[in-house]
């Protein structure tokens, strides 16, 4: 019974606590509102269900989520260019299949030959952004606000200011599925970087590294660290993860909407960092903290749309969803409920002392 | 003379989640006296003042003023009633002006408006009056250390109080600014100010304070009238034990080790507009002082070396080796190690537990790839947790939730992880209680016996002279003098700082 107490308390104050419960919250929720939100079924050969929609729509958050979560850690502020660097890789991949023209059936160029192209302008939109933070020290809010509102008029450049369809089956296989797997190709997609990142900080010293910069950027120089390098570095990767989701977006819709793929999506990106229990103003992070967050995020989207809410309401909703979630994972809330309960709790705990 | 009591605290009890910090604690303190709070680090002390000064609220306890019972819940309700308060580390805005760190929160209005004028004007008398001439409307940034405690001490003597609290001040003022500091104090003394004064310094306690009141474990030993308690007495009730004689701990074959072979040799070395080209030949299993009044370049000097500023004059020869040292990571590579002046602003990776800022160091030479493994880390922290007894909850244990001294106990882990043959440390006892103090210097002494170089910055010559070997004398940026063992005493240290000879 104590030994129940004792574990139940323990858990409570495990860093991932609070994000795993705000899930489960919104998943218990829609249980009730939704009852069939849980059913999952095969429709023409693909899984097909809520939650399946939620795990698949939720892919490129959670790669996104990646790139912020180091990005918020080293540099204690925010990628706001994620979305924008999405659209100018699926506008530079869908351009060079394309040919310059602005519909076609089949490729133009070798499809992976395009997409390292795209990944590759990722890459460069990240070292610009990395540059500017950690080189010449602009608030990363500031500089990432440059291909924030540049990026997706690059993005319209390049394609002319059209929307550029590839109407071939093997561009859509990352947006849908792979022959006849009943599991969407973007969810392996999403497992697959989440894998590789995972590896990448259990087996390398690169996350205890981009922690301590964030924390104290003065001592990690002292003891050896190069914080402008590391900084560079997160910058970059977040590129590579905006590239990677940009992909898939244009993959799923096979043509590049400059205007409209991953609008927004930033603040779903950072909202996923915040509710993981990470600190936006950098240091300690948990990546899983952001994967959840990123996936709750995207229950509360699915879960509203079910529910009936239209999209253009969809963003007051999801508005006061949030607020209540951030408020539950505040220190502070419980500090100002503790105040109220104050006259109680000194009692018990004048009993503890004394027994 | 007669005793009116302008503070009194009765049992006043403090509990933190897992400790006690504060058991029946009393505390008096008389109009017009200087009365110095004591203790080890963890003793008490802190959490005193801070309940005092509202930032922590008591269990239990009452609190008069000038025999009034008060009741102080934040640090508003502290200055109401005339309690102001300066701290160890100077707590003001780093990036605005002076005149608005002094007048923040009480800036003089017009129309309405915050009238700039007069708030500039009443800044610079403010200073001047206590002997500082600086330009109130530069950035506090702009200043030294010591300059921002003193603006400190300014605005809280400035604010009309009755109690005046100096958590440390002294720690990172030189001896000219120490007078300073005191001549002002002796002024409050006189307009009937209280002062509680929390201090390391043995030498200052008795220079200004005629009550001493003892902390220890959370609970009172006593207070004591400072004249007729002897400093071995002190001593020995902070710690609660006898008190092993800090002159024993040098070790007799500290003078033949400039026989040994050169580890380290500069020449003409310097960093623009910090530190004046210098040589500097270095022993192995030597240690060397570094001595100088605050911004003499004593830190400099070694920053240079070490590659946390960047030397652009002169070479430097490492080991018999010429090596260019271009970062940080360049010196810890080739051997060396630097603990920085300022704990908390570049030594302490605050959110990160005891072991991995014991491992940090080491890791960063290993490289991004070669990381150490779980269960090595462990070994690592739980080796120097033992041997050189830091005192932590577990090694997981976040390393800003140490005492100061335990604090610094593991940025010395952290480095001697790294097998280092230069270790420079840089006011390693600063603001540390005198237990950890000896077993700093001692453990000092004993690397240095093992044939590691120390290079050892303080600002107490007494501590210096107790562990040097040779010592190098600072002034205005430049190295104005080598003294050797034969010649280190208190007069003739002093003298080459202060440049007797003229």
């Amino acid at each position: 019974m104590t030994n129940k107490a004792v574990s139940l308390k323990e858990l409570r104050k495990h860093r991932l606590f609070m994000p795993i419960v705000c899930l489960i919250v919104v998943l218990l929720i829609n249980l009730i509102k939704t009852p069939n939100f849980f059913a999952v079924s095969i429709n023409h050969g693909v899984l097909y269900g809520y939650i399946i929609d939620v795990i698949n729509r939720g892919s490129e958050l959670a790669i996104l989520a990646i790139g912020m979560t180091l990005v918020a850690s080293s540099s204690g502020g925010t990628d706001i260019s994620v979305g924008a660097i999405a659209a100018v890789c699926a506008a530079v991949i869908t351009n060079i299949l394309s040919g310059g023209t602005d519909s076609v059936n089949e490729f133009h160029a070798p499809f992976l030959l395009a997409i390292i192209a795209g990944l590759l302008v990722a890459v460069l939109c990240g070292m610009w952004n990395g540059f500017l933070v950690a080189s010449l020290k602009i608030q990363p809010m500031v500089a990432t606000l440059i291909l924030y509102t540049a990026g997706r008029g690059i993005a319209q450049l390049i394609t002319r200011g059209q929307i550029t369809y590839i109407r071939v089956d093997a561009y859509k296989v990352l947006g849908s599925t792979i022959g006849n797997n009943p599991v969407p190709t973007p969810i392996y997609v999403a497992i697959f970087m989440i894998i590789i990142a995972s590896l990448f900080l259990r087996y390398t010293a690169f996350g205890l590294y981009v922690q301590t910069v964030g924390i104290n950027a003065k001592a990690a120089r002292l003891v050896g660290l190069n914080p402008v390098k590391i900084q560079f570095i997160t910058y970059m990767i977040c590129g590579l993860m905006a590239g990677i989701a940009g992909v898939i977006y244009s993959s799923r819709i096979y043509s590049c909407d400059a205007n409209n793929i991953g609008l927004n999506v930033e603040m779903d990106a950072i909202l996923a960092v915040a509710l993981g229990g990470n600190s936006l103003a950098g240091g300690r992070f948990s990546l899983p903290g952001s994967l959840i967050g990123a996936y709750t995020i995207q229950a509360l989207t699915t879960s509203l749309y079910a529910m009936g809410v239209s999209a253009d309401q969809l963003p007051v909703y999801k508005a006061i969803v949030v607020v209540i979630i951030v408020a539950l994972q505040s220190p502070e809330l419980y500090k100002m409920l503790r105040k109220k309960t104050g006259a109680q709790k000194k009692t018990v705990i004048k009993e503890v002392t004394q027994a | 003379m007669k005793e009116e009591v302008v503070l009194e605290m009765k049992n006043v009890n403090k509990t933190f989640p897992g400790v006690k910090a504060l058991t029946d604690v009393s505390f008096k303190l008389r109009k017009g006296e200087v009365n110095a709070l004591m203790g080890e680090n963890g003793a008490g002390k802190s959490t005193l003042i801070k309940v005092l000064t509202g930032v922590y609220e008591m269990d239990e306890g009452e609190v008069y003023i000038e025999g009034k019972p008060v009741v102080i819940k934040s640090p508003q309700d502290a200055q109401k009633h005339g309690i102001s308060t300066v701290y160890q580390e100077v707590n003001l805005c780093a990036n605005l002006t002076v005149a608005e760190n002094l007048y923040a929160d009480r800036e003089p209005m017009k129309f309405g408006l915050i009238d700039w004028k007069t708030m500039n004007r009443k800044s610079q008398e403010l200073l001047a009056g206590l002997d500082i001439n600086i330009d109130v409307t530069k950035v506090l940034s702009n200043y030294s250390i010591a300059i921002q405690q003193m603006v400190a001490i300014a605005r809280a003597v400035d604010m009309d109080c009755k109690v005046l609290i100096l958590d440390e001040p002294t720690s990172s003022l030189d001896d000219q600014e120490v007078e300073k500091l005191f001549m002002l104090m002796e002024r409050l003394k006189k307009k009937g100010v209280g002062i509680v004064f929390v201090t390391h310094f043995l030498e200052q306690v008795y220079r200004i304070t005629e009550h001493i009141t003892v902390l220890r474990n959370g609970t009172l030993v006593g207070e004591y009238e400072t004249e007729n308690l002897p400093r071995v007495e002190l001593v020995a009730k902070m710690m609660g034990k006898s008190f092993d004689d800090l002159a024993d701990i040098k070790n007799e074959n500290a003078s033949n080790v400039k026989d040994n072979e050169v580890i380290l040799d500069a020449k003409e070395l310097g960093h623009t507009g910090t530190i004046k080209p210098f040589n500097l030949v270095m022993h192995k299993g030597e240690v060397i002082g570094l001595a100088g009044l605050l911004g003499s370049g004593r830190s400099e000097l070694v920053r240079s070396i070490y590659g946390a500023d960047r030397a652009d004059t002169g070479t430097l020869d490492f080991k018999g080796q010429k090596v260019l040292i271009g970062a940080p990571i360049d010196a810890i590579k080739h051997g060396m190690a630097y603990l920085p002046e300022d704990r908390k602003e570049e030594g302490i990776i605050a959110d990160l537990s005891v072991r991995e800022n014991i491992i940090i160091a080491l890791q960063a030479k290993r490289g991004v790839f070669n990381l150490i493994s779980r269960k090595e880390q462990e070994e690592f922290a739980d080796k120097y947790i033992d041997a050189i007894q830091i005192k932590t909850a577990s090694r997981e244990t976040l390393i800003k939730q140490l005492s100061g001294g335990n604090q610094q106990k593991v940025i010395i882990a952290r480095w001697l992880l790294t097998q280092p043959d230069f270790l420079i440390l840089d006011e390693p006892t600063r603001g540390i209680d005198v237990g950890t103090k000896t077993e700093i210097q001692k453990l000092v002494l004993k690397l240095a016996s093992e044939g590691m170089t120390v290079m050892f910055i303080s600002s107490e010559i007494e501590e210096m002279i107790r562990t040097c070997s040779r010592m190098i004398v600072m002034r205005d940026g430049r190295k104005v003098g080598e003294l050797d063992e034969n010649e280190l005493d208190q007069m003739s240290i002093m003298k080459a700082i202060a440049g007797g000879d003229k």
